[in-house]
């Protein structure tokens, strides 16, 4: 997030964009609720009528996979009518006479051509977001898990930018990271192509100062693969072994039969974590892990706040640390990695990543500190860009509209999306040992119109086989009021009836995030 | 004297503007009972129980209320004021099911009576609150006595039919607590005042169980509720007098980090509260996965010693044996098919440390950029 959670309280006008805010970060749903409230705007932009609509303004309902198209209509009516913030533009942007250009097609009209929002709607979201004297913009997976998805982000920096919102309080482009160390993990270099802090690995004085702070040399300076690559490589027998981390790709990866064979395929799989999941279920070797509760360290939370976690109760059995399984590993292969706690782990971290330098255990004892934090005097960044974006200047992409990657036909007529529901956590493993969440979401289901059960006969209940052209589970129906007609929900958590067995494994090109929430299925009655 | 000043217990105090005078006395750590009190909601005055004196009102004032205004004289604790209080709690105690120590017993008593109560534990009608509750605290504070005042009967019979949540209206004060933290901290408006005058009760909508209403069991009225109508379905009934560990940590679920403080009996976790009011990001609040879903950490079906898969079947093997195995097995594929033909797929549920050794180990030992999580999932 550029802002806080708690700034949300202080937005005039928040905008929530593929986001069921209530279900999956139901605290923070509570700040946007209060601002409610305190009489304060708030539009939704979703396919599903999610129960966040219910405090709303008003719900704008868009096709999935046009987000490009609305966003782009937002701007075209805001520039149209000279709403746009040009003290921003001028002192803070470039590149806006080309969006200037772009989004001269997107006429109101033609956006409710490809997305069906009616432009009455569109120019009162368009006019009030301009109009707030601060607006914050919060979206989530509804908006990057498609192959559109980097593309999408970047639509909504531009309406910020446009209208000035950002670098301010109350305002800002605030994506809510949906597990508890996501943001952390990708700080700490666990992607392919950077080390902490955003390090490049193909930057030469990274590598060095990497090299010399491990005391190695030769560190590989080509990008990695991301985790959806290393399944297709897998697949196709030019990666030879994987070793996984509290991860369950067998029931969160899209197309679970392409990602089944892929892991057939492999030579050595390891799984280290806390339960045999499906993935460990196929493992070589399985390491069993310590749980959160039984660790002592840091997360970093959405609106990068570095915490503490710390140890409640002892690890049952033989459960090791996860760092500590990876430093015996590492002392077998010849390399020493010796740590007397993970404390000692993040003095390393905050000696070589910019971002956490000033960062120490003991000042975030009591409370977090939000990174970028350069220096132990410095008292941290709340809000990102007040005075200039990280590459200096904001720029402008002008991005047009692209379709979803497949598309409902009169063989699969109707549109999946998928996500979580709010008792249960990803792929089920730990939510699903709670009694008591299994009583108030026991099962799968598919969640569907009044209006499309009806045109089939159906009702809540019945047992219906759906399929895609890649897989094909069964559940019971659901209806309700959330969907809209053409457009089904499926959450993915349950393995028994996995909605990733649907799913189109089709990658945005930048972020290589697959297209979650748009595939063709069909439903037919069992 | 300065503007803006209130002189409380003789303490010249200085308040904010808007400020009640519970505010400015909590500020300043002088203390004012209440039971239906809530930081950051508006004040319901049902408890009568913050009534302080204020030179020159002919009546008591409800500190929660009552705005502090420029040279207001107050006392917190005058023969008055205490009075009042004892008659607001003779009051509640005898308004419901309230049959702890400070209602059977007299003060001198008290001793004696944990002890037998310690010895008979896990008796059906004892309070689950007993020894946590706000009323019983005030009570024996202010040494009140019912003995022989009747208690009033309950109509209503105790709701067991929810996961997690167990209400007891025979013990509910109406304090409105639960409410305020319903409608204003996590404006769920599942809960509201329903019926009138004796039969006043808190209901979910058309007084349906609250697994049928519009209740997503985040539990903030469980933490709000100061007595016992409110309880977790696993109290820890029978391990009250316990040793319990309190810890500080950061929720495993998703991303809002939400600050929390578990308790711990005998290794386990027994319960599950959100952090102080004045705590960010989450300001005491928690998500039903957040309070109750930590049953995962005691399973038994948590992995407790490595596997290694033998003949097609995974085994149990030392410690020693599967990293033997894997060092072996990765050195040789990295050898013979190059260090790229290695991927690791680290976590976003594993803490800072965790991630850097991950990716210090793929890159420094594996020698590859192949590590990568899952964000995009």
């Amino acid at each position: 997030m550029t802002n806080t959670i708690a700034d949300i309280e202080t937005s005039d006008l928040i905008l929530v964009t593929g986001s069921n805010t209530t279900e999956n970060h139901p605290v923070l749903s509570s700040f946007v609720k209060r601002a409610t409230l305190k009489g304060k705007k708030l539009y939704i932009i979703d396919p599903r009528k999610i129960k966040l609509t219910e405090y709303a303004d008003k719900w704008l309902r868009p096709l999935p996979g046009t987000d490009i198209a609305w966003i782009n209509g937002l701007m075209h009516i805001i520039i149209k009518e000279g709403l746009q913030n040009t003290a921003f533009i001028k002192d803070r942007t470039e590149n806006f006479e080309a969006l200037k250009t772009l989004v001269e097609t997107y006429t109101p009209e033609h956006v409710e051509a490809v997305t069906g929002i009616k432009t009455g709607d569109l120019v009162e979201v368009a006019r009030a977001f301009a109009k707030a004297p601060a607006a914050s913009i919060l979206y989530c997976m509804g908006i990057t898990q498609h192959t559109c998805g980097t593309d999408n982000v970047k639509s909504l920096a531009n309406l910020s930018m446009l209208c000035g919102h950002l670098g301010k309080p109350g305002g800002g482009v605030n994506p809510l990271r949906g597990q508890n160390n996501v943001q952390g993990a990708c700080d700490m270099g666990g992607l392919p192509n950077v080390f902490t802090a955003y390090q490049p690995v193909g930057n030469d004085e990274a590598r060095n100062t990497y090299e010399k702070a491990w005391s190695v040399t030769g560190l590989p300076k080509n990008p990695g693969l991301v985790v959806t690559e290393m399944v297709q490589r897998a697949h196709e027998g030019s990666l030879k072994a994987l070793f996984i981390i509290g991860e369950n790709p067998m029931v969160s990866d899209p197309d679970l039969n392409h990602a089944r064979k892929a892991f057939q395929r492999l030579d050595f799989l390891v799984v280290q974590d806390i339960f045999h999941t499906e993935t460990a279920q196929m493992a070589d070797v399985v390491l069993p892990a310590f749980c959160f509760a039984e660790k002592d360290g840091t997360f970093t939370n959405t609106e990068r706040r570095v915490q503490r976690v710390r140890k409640a109760v002892e690890a049952p059995g033989e459960a090791r640390e996860d760092w500590r399984i990876l430093c015996d590993m590492a002392g077998r292969m010849g390399y020493e990695m010796s740590y007397a706690s993970s404390r000692d782990i993040f003095k390393e971290i905050a000696a070589v990543t910019p971002s956490y330098r000033g960062i120490t255990w003991e000042r975030i004892d009591k409370v977090g500190i939000h990174w970028p934090c350069p220096t132990e005097a410095h008292e941290g960044t709340p809000i990102l860009h007040t005075t200039q974006f990280t590459r200096g200047k904001g720029l402008f992409h002008a991005l047009a509209h692209t379709p979803p990657a497949e598309l409902p036909d009169r063989d699969y007529p109707f549109i999946l999306t998928t996500g979580r529901v709010l008792y249960h956590y990803h792929t089920g493993t730990m939510t699903m040992k709670t009694q008591g969440l299994n009583v108030l979401s026991p099962e799968c289901f598919v969640e569907i119109s009044e209006s499309d059960a009806t045109k089939m006969a159906l009702d809540t209940g019945a047992m219906v086989a759906v399929s895609s052209r890649r897989g094909k589970i069964t559940a019971k129906l659901k209806v309700s009021s959330k969907a809209v007609e053409g457009t089904v929900f499926i959450p993915f958590h349950f393995a028994e009836a996995a909605a990733n067995e649907l799913t189109n494994a089709k990658l945005d090109p930048t972020a290589k995030i697959p297209e979650f929430k748009v595939c063709a299925i069909k439903i037919e009655a069992v | 004297m300065d503007q803006d000043t209130i002189i409380i217990n003789g303490n010249h105090l200085v308040f904010r503007s808007g400020e009640t005078i519970l505010e400015t006395a909590r500020r300043n750590h002088i203390d004012i009972p209440t039971l239906c009190h809530l930081k950051n909601a508006i004040p319901t005055h049902t408890c009568k129980i913050c009534q302080v004196e204020v030179m020159g009102e002919p009546a008591l004032v409800e500190s929660c209320a009552a705005k502090a205004k420029q040279g207001m004289t107050i006392l917190t604790d005058s023969p008055k004021v205490i009075e009042a209080r004892k008659e607001v709690i003779k009051g509640l105690l005898a308004s419901g099911y309230h049959n702890c120590a400070a209602r059977e017993m007299d003060a001198k008593d008290w001793t004696s009576f944990q002890l037998t109560v310690l010895k008979n534990d896990g008796k059906e009608d004892l309070c689950p609150v007993w020894g946590d509750c706000e009323l019983q605290d005030l009570a024996y504070r202010y040494q009140v006595k019912t003995r022989h005042t009747p208690s009033k009967e309950c109509r209503y019979d105790t709701e067991r039919a929810n996961p997690f949540i167990i209400r007891d209206f025979s013990r509910c004060i109406l304090c409105g607590r639960c409410v305020k933290a319903c409608r204003e901290i996590q404006v769920n408006n599942a809960i509201e005042f329903g019926y009138a005058g004796d039969d006043l009760k808190i209901i979910a909508k058309n007084d349906a169980t609250l697994k049928d209403s519009d209740c997503v069991f985040c539990g903030e009225c469980l933490q709000a509720c100061p007595v016992g109508a409110l309880v977790p379905d696993k109290a820890f009934r029978d391990h009250r007098f316990k040793d319990t560990r309190k810890i500080r940590t950061t929720c495993s679920f998703c991303g809002v980090g939400c600050q929390m403080d578990v308790f711990v009996q005998d290794n386990k976790i027994v319960k599950i509260d959100g952090a102080d009011t004045d705590l960010p990001p989450n300001h005491a609040s928690l998500c039903v996965k957040g309070r109750f879903g930590y049953e995962f950490v005691a399973s038994p079906e948590r992995l407790t010693r490595p596997l290694i898969k033998k003949d097609g079947k995974q085994v149990e093997a030392s410690w020693e044996e599967a990293l033997d195995l894997v060092a072996q097995k990765l050195s040789a594929i990295k050898s013979e098919s190059g260090p790229d033909s290695i991927g690791v797929m680290t976590s976003a549920r594993i803490t800072n440390e965790d991630n850097y050794i991950a990716q210090k180990f793929t890159r420094a030992v594996l020698k590859t950029n192949n590590i990568d999580h899952c964000a995009r999932l």
